[in-house]
């Protein structure tokens, strides 16, 4: 299996999507127990990581000059 | 001459009330003339106290009388003046009580109008048939970088942006502007389409402007700006105008919303949506805690032990001694029933744990979990027992 990626780098639909499979892994109850203590654990971080980027969330708005280069709006 | 016939009896004398209406009624019950786009100089335009519009529309050689009521008249975004150039439509009748017969106008367009429509139309059947409106690609489901182009102080902008805020702030947007109205705004707003689509790679650009007549709308309804449109990598989503304005723009986008509002919502995913699904998923993650998954079996357990008696005890005995082996696995993995005793979890960058000071050298980073928070250290010397 891959190693599971930094959490602090996932964007948030990839941690959901993640956190998605982790529920359904864990509803399944397939797998020991160590295995689900492990799941349960990413997935706890994973649910936090995505509710820190939403209450974080803040628009950015960038604006493309004549030369191609972006620069930050007002 | 022919002569006149003495004993042909005389026509019945009417009256002119009677005339009048008669001819009132003819012209009425011809459908072409309730049906007229009339075009011409306004003249003797007046506006009285009771709000409806008389002028007369008139060319080199003839004049037509014509009348605006004021419920339609009070509709009218500008008011005609003495001569302009413009159409009318409307219906035409007789007004009895001076004999006078005139045009009842609903509808003025600017003289010109007509034949941007005509235009319009031939240019939209040109690029149909070339094929050019076939896109229809999905919208990407979690937009990263969203692209605008637009006037970069219109409203839409504004509008735009306020629902993005609203709706999506995981999003980044980069707008292109570029003038949406006036002679070279078709080629600008084209080359503000590729520009963008070349250098920021959105996955989706919107393209939008506020509402305006035909003709401040004729960049979107432009050859360049479709063709600029369709050679987008980004999917593109066009907003032009108000609802009932549709553009040669609209048809060649991969999806066409009524208003630039309208467009940002249609191509985001809501945040509340987004907040909604989150709680879901933590919810049913919340049922699914290892301990919540021992009761679930021990009950399990319960069940089998009373309904299957002498039968089912040996396996019962089987899974209680599971679970008692997983009840004792999981307190001994519990990270928290151990780090609570003063205990810590020593690991590796890569995630292994440490159980021997040789599996790491001196100046390796090791992370270290206590009960409350982690450590991040660095080895300074190792020694074997």
């Amino acid at each position: 299996m891959a190693k599971p990626k930094e959490i602090s780098s996932l964007s948030y639909d990839q941690a959901l999507e993640e956190l998605e499979s982790i529920v359904q892994q864990l509803e399944a109850e397939v797998g020991d127990l160590d295995a689900a203590l492990a799941l349960y654990e990413r997935g706890q971080a994973l649910s936090q990581h995505c509710s820190t980027l939403l209450e974080q969330a803040e628009l950015r708005v960038q604006q493309l000059g004549s030369d191609g280069e972006l620069t930050p709006l007002e | 001459m022919q002569q006149m016939d003495l004993f042909a009896p005389e026509p019945k004398t009417i009256t002119v009330t009677e005339l009048t209406r008669g001819l009132r009624r003819a012209i009425e019950s011809v459908d072409v003339f309730q049906n007229l786009w009339v075009q011409g100089e306004v003249s003797n335009f007046s506006r009285p106290q009771s709000g409806h519009w008389y002028f007369t529309l008139k060319d080199r050689d003839a004049a037509l009388p014509c009348v605006m009521w004021r419920s339609t008249a009070e509709l009218q975004a500008q008011v005609p003046m003495n001569g302009d150039q413009i159409e009318v439509h409307g219906g035409l009748s007789i007004y009895e009580a001076q004999g006078r017969y005139q045009l009842y106008v609903d509808e003025i367009r600017s003289a010109g109008e007509g034949s941007l429509y005509q235009k319009f139309i031939e240019l939209k059947n040109r690029l149909e048939a070339e094929g050019l409106f076939a896109r229809n690609r999905s919208l990407p489901a979690w937009p990263q970088r969203i692209g605008i182009v637009t006037s970069a102080t219109g409203a839409a902008l504004q509008d735009v942006l306020h629902t993005l805020e609203r709706r999506y702030p995981l999003a980044e947007v980069v707008l292109a502007p570029t003038q949406v109205q006036g002679p070279s705004a078709a080629v600008l707003v084209a080359e503000a389409l590729g520009m963008l689509d070349q250098f920021a790679q959105p996955e989706l650009i919107l393209l939008v402007r506020g509402g305006g007549s035909l003709e401040d709308l004729a960049a979107f309804n432009s050859e360049i700006v479709a063709r600029a449109i369709v050679r987008t990598r980004a999917v593109l989503v066009s907003g032009v105008g108000h609802e009932t304005d549709v553009t040669i723009a609209d048809f060649a986008a991969d999806l066409r919303a009524p208003t630039p509002t309208a467009a940002a919502e249609l191509a985001t995913p809501d945040l509340q949506e987004l907040q909604a699904r989150l709680a879901t998923l933590h919810s049913r993650l919340q049922r699914q805690t290892p301990i919540a998954k021992i009761n679930r079996a021990r009950q399990q357990l319960d069940e089998l032990s009373l309904r299957s008696g002498r039968a089912l005890a040996q396996r019962t005995r089987w899974l209680r001694a599971t679970l008692q082996g997983h009840t004792a696995r999981l307190q001994a993995l519990s990270p928290l029933a151990v780090l609570e005793r003063g205990y810590a979890v020593v690991r590796t960058a890569d995630g292994t744990l440490v159980r021997q000071a040789s599996q790491v050298q001196p100046g390796a980073a090791l992370d270290v979990r206590v009960q409350r928070g982690q450590l991040h250290v660095e080895v300074k010397e190792t020694k074997d027992d």
